[in-house]
């Protein structure tokens, strides 16, 4: 019967697209009643699901030996368009609707400040964790210092700076583990944070800025936040890589060159 | 119709976009600078003068808002594809690196929100739901 299950692979791998709405819906379903049936609401739908994308995510990276999750799994594929940037972008802008202008302008300067502080923190964390690793030249300092900004920052400094590809793929692990933190922590430690307010969700997406962390964490949390974090979020990683493989390193090199 | 609202949010995106490229390219870096971030304010304000002059139909909201409620599903299916193994394979390093910005970044949260006073706007849209 060989025969009838290619034809079912097929059959799904022909509308790649339509088959990750299935496949995404079938998932929120079972994560929203799993929400209610098993932890009586306490634990949001959408956490639940995003939890459940990462564990696919980890199933079908073991399952494919890809890089792209559950996507790589051939009648799976339309995952990747269904989560890729370009919807992921344009769903994100769609959240600024309704936003008003003045609410924006509050949130502006402590917005800023954060990005400004959390790349520096970022990368000094990255950095010192490198050189306890015993990766102690400036240039993996910087490197792994980016990775702990995003899982972008991270590769585009160790390329600006000429780091090993060993650097460069532990720089982008953690970006990588960064990301899924957030999305996972989010929910769970926002009230505690503080993190009920779009002062503070600007705040939040200045500091964490891993686009998509970010965008889960508070899709999880409250989703009525999702446009402030969002915001800021987008201006982290530009500015990381402006910073990391310019400043960042200079004064990496200064003190450990 | 339905596609003005994709068209004005489309619109919003790309010159967002070109913006965002166009900074990096002058800060001599292959990297967007905040593109979907002017992108949103884009649509913040257009997409308000045009409701305070009634030029924006319903179906051109429910247009920009079926990508909207979109969100989340995305959200998902975006985790659905991260790189999980790679990041579980990148070690302890990978975990102090990751793990140890998350931690700091959330107690820096309350003290750098303190800087912006406190908004009353902030406290009326948590009301508001």
């Amino acid at each position: 019967m060989s025969g009838f299950v290619e034809i079912f692979t097929k059959s799904l791998a022909e509308y790649p697209l339509i088959t990750a709405f299935v496949f995404v819906g079938a998932a929120m379903w079972l994560s929203y009643a799993a929400s209610k049936k098993l932890t009586a609401g306490r634990v949001h739908g959408s956490a639940i699901a995003i939890v459940l994308g990462l564990v696919l995510a980890y199933i079908g990276g073991k399952y494919t030996g890809g890089k792209k999750g559950i996507a790589d799994v051939q009648m799976l594929s339309g995952i990747a368009l269904m989560g890729g940037a370009v919807l992921r972008d344009f769903a994100i802008v769609s959240t600024a609707f309704g936003v008003r202008l003045e609410e924006l302008k509050k949130v502006g300067v402590p917005g800023a400040v954060a990005l400004v502080v959390s790349v520096v923190v970022a990368i000094a964390i990255g950095a010192a964790t490198s050189y306890a690793f015993g990766y102690t030249d400036p240039v993996s300092m910087a490197t792994i210092g980016g990775g702990a900004a995003t899982f972008i920052v991270g590769p585009v400094t160790g390329a600006a700076l000429g780091a090993s590809s060993e650097v460069i793929a532990l720089s982008i692990a953690a970006g990588v583990v960064k990301s899924i933190a957030v999305m996972i922590l989010t929910p769970l430690v926002a009230k505690r944070v503080g993190l009920t307010t779009p002062g503070a969700a600007a705040v939040y997406g200045g500091i964490m800025g891993t686009t998509s962390g970010t965008a889960a964490g508070l899709a999880a949390t409250d989703p009525k936040l999702v446009p402030y974090g969002a915001l800021t979020a987008t201006f982290y990683t530009g500015f990381g890589c402006l910073v990391c493989p310019s400043i960042g390193y200079l004064v990496l090199n200064a003190m450990f060159g | 119709m339905v596609i003005y609202g994709l068209f004005l949010m489309g619109l919003c995106m790309l010159i967002g976009n070109f913006v965002g490229n166009l900074f990096g390219a002058m800060l001599g870096i292959s990297a967007n600078i905040g593109g979907v971030g002017i992108a949103m304010v884009l649509l913040v304000v257009i997409s308000q003068r045009l409701m305070d002059k009634k030029k924006l139909s319903e179906a051109a909201q429910a247009g920009i808002g079926f990508w909207s409620a979109m969100y989340i599903p995305i959200v998902v299916a975006m985790a659905a594809q991260q790189n999980v193994v790679s990041a579980m394979n990148g070690g302890a390093l990978a975990f102090v690196a990751g793990l140890g910005a998350v931690f700091v970044g959330f107690l820096l949260i309350k003290p750098i929100s303190a800087l912006g006073g406190k908004s009353d706007v902030a406290e009326d849209s948590v009301k508001g739901h």
